[in-house]
């Protein structure tokens, strides 16, 4: 069987990384990508062609489990994480989490955010 | 960007439902849907998937309390949760066996993390089961020359590395056990039982990216070191710990030592990198900041920051978008600053003030910028309401204040 090739690797890299994007949690999704551009990214200067296809293998199997989890987490609930829409503007990161036209009156901590709508 | 889409979505299903719900559009909409479920009268199943889907959780900084499970880990699990379900200790069907085979190859992933031999890890409930049983093993064995020495390896509250190398050669010159809890250690910071001469280590499941409910003791054979048993029963573990290994949950185990194995070198260099980025950015943005636990010997994903002139517990309550702790999360319920930092030698009132942040293998940039802005802006708006604050800005020595008691 021939070693895999450039253009195998970077096929397997795409989609690592298209598959990675459909996680639903917030925090697996971005470490996955990030692995992944970090891993191929460290090993893209090995020559051996026997480590490359080590490497590969690995890679083809860490992309099902990401299939897998992938899938099976479909049916949890994707909840939002506070900070996904915003950086740094601290009244517009407050205004994305309540509903815009909302009295901030019938809210906890009230006295506490209407304080921070600078 | 989908939130803002499920926003709109909720804002317009919540605009077009009846009745009730339009006195407080906004309550169900926050993380408070929870409170709002029995009430409700829109039972439509829509209505609170719309709910569920457009709730904001925090940021989680709080690693040390617990961590998430690593998908890898999730993988490795799931299939003896439902399909090879069998008891490892049935010794007559295939069930059987191949529950026992996962059991003794997880057993070898811990090992392998620590440089022990498989048939001196013993799984428990966790690491304080462990503690329990390495501490005990100390009044069974008591005589004018035997001792335990237990020392944390790296410190839950403040992040310090212990010398445990060093204390690991005194106790064998000494002939006293050394037992160490690695439960915020393992799969962090290197350790080899062998290299560091450690007779007893307990490891936490949950702290490494595993499930709840497991851990294990490492417990070692040469020199024997004679464990009692806290369970006793059918003998399982050696007899050690008897009751049924749970086999999903020690894959899981395994699976996540296995894991930090491969990514401590990575986890190390990301955490440190954030860590970094942390404490810079609020050490220059805000005076009086002490950063409690020696700066050389620290593990850099546990950051203890105390901040003058602030209380904790109104930061903690501040910061309501990031889950964070000030001090461990066992001692959270009673109202005593942190015993650690008492016995650093930390002041009373910075003992009161601090907040723990907890980076871990999932932790991103954005959380750290996000956590870093809220940190800053509650901590000047709270100075801003102190009056020990304003006193220290006239020029005014605290220390020198006599205080009347009324």
């Amino acid at each position: 069987m021939a070693a895999s090739s450039r253009a195998q690797v970077l096929d397997l890299y795409r989609a690592m990384l298209r598959e990675s994007k459909h996680f639903s949690a917030y925090n697996y999704r971005t470490y996955a990508v990030r692995r992944i551009r970090d891993a191929f990214r460290e090993n893209k200067n090995v020559k051996d062609p026997v480590e490359i296809q080590t490497l590969v293998n690995k890679a083809k199997r860490d992309l099902e489990i990401i299939r897998r989890q992938v899938m099976s987490l479909k049916s949890t609930p994707a909840v939002g994480m506070v900070s996904r829409t915003h950086i740094p503007r601290t009244g517009a990161a407050l205004r994305n989490l309540y509903l815009p036209g909302s009295s901030s009156q019938s809210l906890p901590y009230s006295s506490s955010s209407s304080s921070e709508m600078t | 960007m989908l939130l803002r889409t499920a926003w709109r979505r909720a804002a317009a299903a919540v605009r077009a439902a009846p009745g009730p719900r339009s006195e407080a559009p906004a309550r169900g909409l926050r993380l408070r849907v929870v409170d709002n479920a029995p009430q409700s009268a829109v039972p439509s199943d829509t209505a609170t998937a719309l709910e569920v889907e457009s709730v904001l959780r925090p940021l989680y900084m709080d690693v040390q309390a617990t961590t998430p499970l690593d998908p890898r880990v999730l993988d490795a699990m799931l299939p003896y949760l439902v399909n090879y379900y069998g008891n490892p200790h049935s010794r007559t069907h295939a069930y059987g066996w191949e529950s026992e085979a996962a059991m003794e190859r997880a057993r070898q992933q811990v090992a392998s993390l620590i440089g022990a031999d498989p048939r001196e890890i013993i799984f428990t409930s966790g690491a304080t089961e462990s503690n329990n049983i390495a501490v005990k093993e100390l009044e069974a064995a008591i005589q004018p020359d035997t001792s335990l020495v237990s020392v944390m390896t790296v410190n839950n509250e403040i992040g310090v590395k212990q010398p445990i190398a060093e204390i690991g050669q005194i106790c064998s010159s000494r002939r006293v056990y050394f037992h160490t809890d690695a439960a915020q250690a393992v799969g962090k910071i290197p350790l080899d039982v062998n290299d560091m001469k450690i007779d007893l280590m307990s490891i936490s499941g949950h702290k490494i990216y595993g499930p709840k409910g497991v851990g294990a003791i490492y417990i070692r054979r040469r020199p024997r070191v004679r464990v009692e048993a806290l369970q006793s029963g059918g003998g399982q573990e050696r007899g050690m710990r008897s009751g049924t290994v749970p086999t999903p949950l020690v894959v899981g185990l395994g699976a996540a030592c296995e894991v930090a194995q491969q990514e401590m070198e990575y986890d190390h260099k990301w955490i440190s990198k954030l860590a970094e980025r942390l404490t810079k950015k609020i050490m220059n943005s805000l005076p009086d900041v002490v950063m409690n636990g020696d700066p050389e010997h620290h593990y850099p994903g546990c950051i203890n920051l105390s901040f003058a002139y602030v209380e904790g517990e109104s930061l903690l309550m501040a910061l309501k978008d990031v889950a964070l702790s000030s001090g461990s999360a066992c001692t959270s319920a009673s109202l005593e600053p942190s015993y650690v930092l008492r016995a650093i030698g930390t002041d009373e009132d910075l003992a009161h003030s601090s907040i723990r942040f907890g980076i871990g293998r999932f932790t991103t940039e954005e959380e750290v910028d996000y956590t870093v802005e809220k940190c800053i802006h509650h901590v000047k708006r709270l100075r801003e309401m102190s009056p020990l604050w304003e006193m220290v800005q006239d020029g005014i020595d605290l220390k020198s204040i006599k205080w009347t008691q009324h």
